[in-house]
């Protein structure tokens, strides 16, 4: 280690020089030497911030560019035909929209209630502490093993078999986490003099909760749950096996049903079936792409009105 | 200082308090007098607001808080006898900073009864038109009761908490330093406000401010390090202390 630190303590000061060969003269000044390094570190800074934007706008870009070819009123409005190789990705679209609405409605009401609990009634004690711990390990939870989870539990032992029900459920244990942190910040972010009032006036902790607190933590709680549902959409491995259809070219009509969705259906047709027109593929990730991208963009601008309107 | 010949409406007996390790209250025993207002005066860290909370069990909030002896209201325990709610309901606080609730103002004023269960709007418009009279604060609002609360100033502010707690219809007020943040204008209105509820309700004002003691107390009591050193008629206090503590202090030797 010393002698990296080494290594790079004698570098610097050579592209030091190179990079300004026109201020050298002034080096012994210590304030131009500190100018220096701060105009060094600033455009290393910018740099780091460029690089982390760029893959994103590289992305973007490039599947916009290759996908907008493909993106027609037809195709997302048909089934799919010739073994997925033309037609539209109408049931994807569905069975993503459906997948994803049943979700929140599982996921939304646990995850706000643990917070409500964690963050109002919880005393600080031991068993918080590992509900908390267990809760931060399950938002590290590799997604596959979400998937593998779901397959055991919902698809198998409460037999549920493939289907949105099963995917769902699955779905939702996985971004529970999210919408628990995300609950839990919001709740804490309303001021505690607001429960104070609400107890002074004679009204019980559920009533303060439900009046003084809930609706002064809606804004952050449905941001957070738009980027976890957000994540949730885009996910393949959790639903690999619990809920997708390699190819159904109809629509799922209960809970039961196998459904096609978004992100396995280009995972299918990317790798698994020759042949497929590159528009097929890039007009498939772009609808994902925007489907997703949408869902954060909302997050972000609810956010900020909610942040403008408040008033405390 | 227990005096049996005037109507009790709460007797102190031996009241301590502790949050954790540390002790806010020494074994106070002493009566808040039907319809007088008791001012509490001493400096910082006197057990004054630990005692007011005591008063309505707003203390609870805070987990570390333990208490010994008892306090009666009517002769009922406040803390054996009825529940927390019960008594805040009886028992109002308004705190030192103005906090309305982020909703409207007819809707801060009219939310303990709404809690309560209060579900019919015409008397829940009528309660809050009294409530704001009885606060000096009706004829500035009146045109805008749907106007979020924050949007009003801090004096007018206070008195919307005021008017909130008036409109519990409790039958003891406690008020904790509620000109703290006001400017002197404003803090004259609410003193001539709480002047004029005497006639209605029994009132406690802890206050950092002797002289706002002075002008609207009935009786003062002294607290230094939580304890209660002296409580007399507000006159006596300010001009004929038996304390030599207390003497102290209203003449700004300390504190």
């Amino acid at each position: 280690m010393p002698s990296r630190l080494g290594v790079a303590g004698l570098s610097s000061p050579g592209i030091e020089g190179s990079r300004m060969p026109l201020e050298t003269s002034g080096a012994s000044q210590p304030w131009r030497r500190a100018l220096r390094m701060q105009r060094l570190a600033m455009a290393g800074l910018f740099l780091m911030n460029l690089m982390a934007v760029l893959p994103a706008i590289l992305v973007i870009g490039m599947i916009v560019f290759r996908g907008l070819g493909g993106l027609s009123w037809n195709f997302l409005t048909t089934m799919p035909s010739q073994g997925m190789r033309a037609g539209g990705i109408l049931p994807a679209i569905v069975g993503t929209l459906e997948l994803v609405g049943l979700t929140t409605i599982f996921a939304l009401p646990m995850g706000v209630l643990s917070a409500i609990y964690l963050t109002e009634y919880a005393r600080e004690n031991i068993l918080t502490r590992i509900v908390r711990l267990a809760i931060v390990n399950l938002a590290g939870v590799p997604s596959v093993v979400y998937g593998l989870f779901g397959l055991g539990l919902f698809v198998v032992f409460c037999r549920f078999g493939t289907s949105l029900l099963a995917g769902a459920l699955t779905l939702a244990i996985m971004i529970l986490p999210v919408i628990i942190t995300a609950s839990e910040e919001a709740l804490r972010s309303v001021p505690k003099s607001f429960r104070d009032v609400s107890l002074s006036l004679g009204a019980s902790r559920w009533q303060t909760i439900r009046h003084a607190v809930l609706p002064f933590a809606i804004p952050g709680i449905m941001t957070g749950t738009i980027l976890g549902i957000g994540r949730a959409a885009g996910e393949t491995a959790p639903i690999l096996f619990t809920v997708a259809a390699f190819y159904l070219p109809r629509l799922p009509k209960s809970l039961f049903d196998q459904a096609m969705v978004l992100p396995y259906h280009l995972y299918v047709i990317s790798t698994q079936i020759p042949n497929i027109p590159e528009t097929q593929r890039y007009g498939t990730a772009l609808v994902l792409l925007l489907l997703v991208l949408s869902m954060n963009m909302l997050a972000v601008v609810l956010r900020a009105r909610f942040r403008r309107k408040r008033q405390w | 200082m227990v005096d049996a010949a005037v109507d009790v409406k709460i007797a102190v007996r031996d009241f301590s308090v502790r949050y954790g390790a540390i002790e806010a209250l020494r074994s106070a025993t002493f009566d808040i007098r039907l319809k007088e207002i008791l001012g509490i005066i001493g400096p910082a860290n006197s057990g004054k607001t630990s005692l007011l909370k005591s008063l309505n069990r707003m203390n609870e909030t805070d987990p570390a808080f333990r208490h010994t002896g008892t306090i009666l209201l009517d002769g009922q325990d406040l803390y054996r006898d009825l529940g927390a709610q019960q008594v805040r309901r009886r028992i109002g606080i308004v705190f030192a900073m103005p906090l309305p609730l982020p909703i409207s103002i007819h809707d801060n004023v009219t939310y303990g009864p709404r809690m309560k269960g209060e579900q019919d709007k015409r008397s829940l418009d009528e309660l809050a038109e009294r409530s704001l009279r009885d606060a000096s604060l009706w004829d500035e609002v009146k045109d805008r009761l749907n106007l979020p609360a924050m949007k009003l100033s801090g004096g007018q502010q206070q008195r919307l908490c005021i008017a909130r707690t008036l409109a519990m219809r409790p039958e003891v007020i406690l008020f904790d330093e509620p000109c703290s943040g006001l400017d002197p204008i404003s803090t004259a209105t609410v003193e001539e406000t709480m002047v004029r509820l005497k006639e209605q309700y029994t009132m406690v004002l802890v206050t950092n401010n002797t002289k706002q003691a002075a002008r609207v107390s009935d009786r003062v009591a002294f607290l230094l390090m939580g304890e209660l050193v002296e409580l007399d008629r507000t006159a006596v206090i300010f001009t004929a202390p038996s304390d030599r503590r207390t003497d102290d202090y209203v003449t700004g030797r300390f504190g």
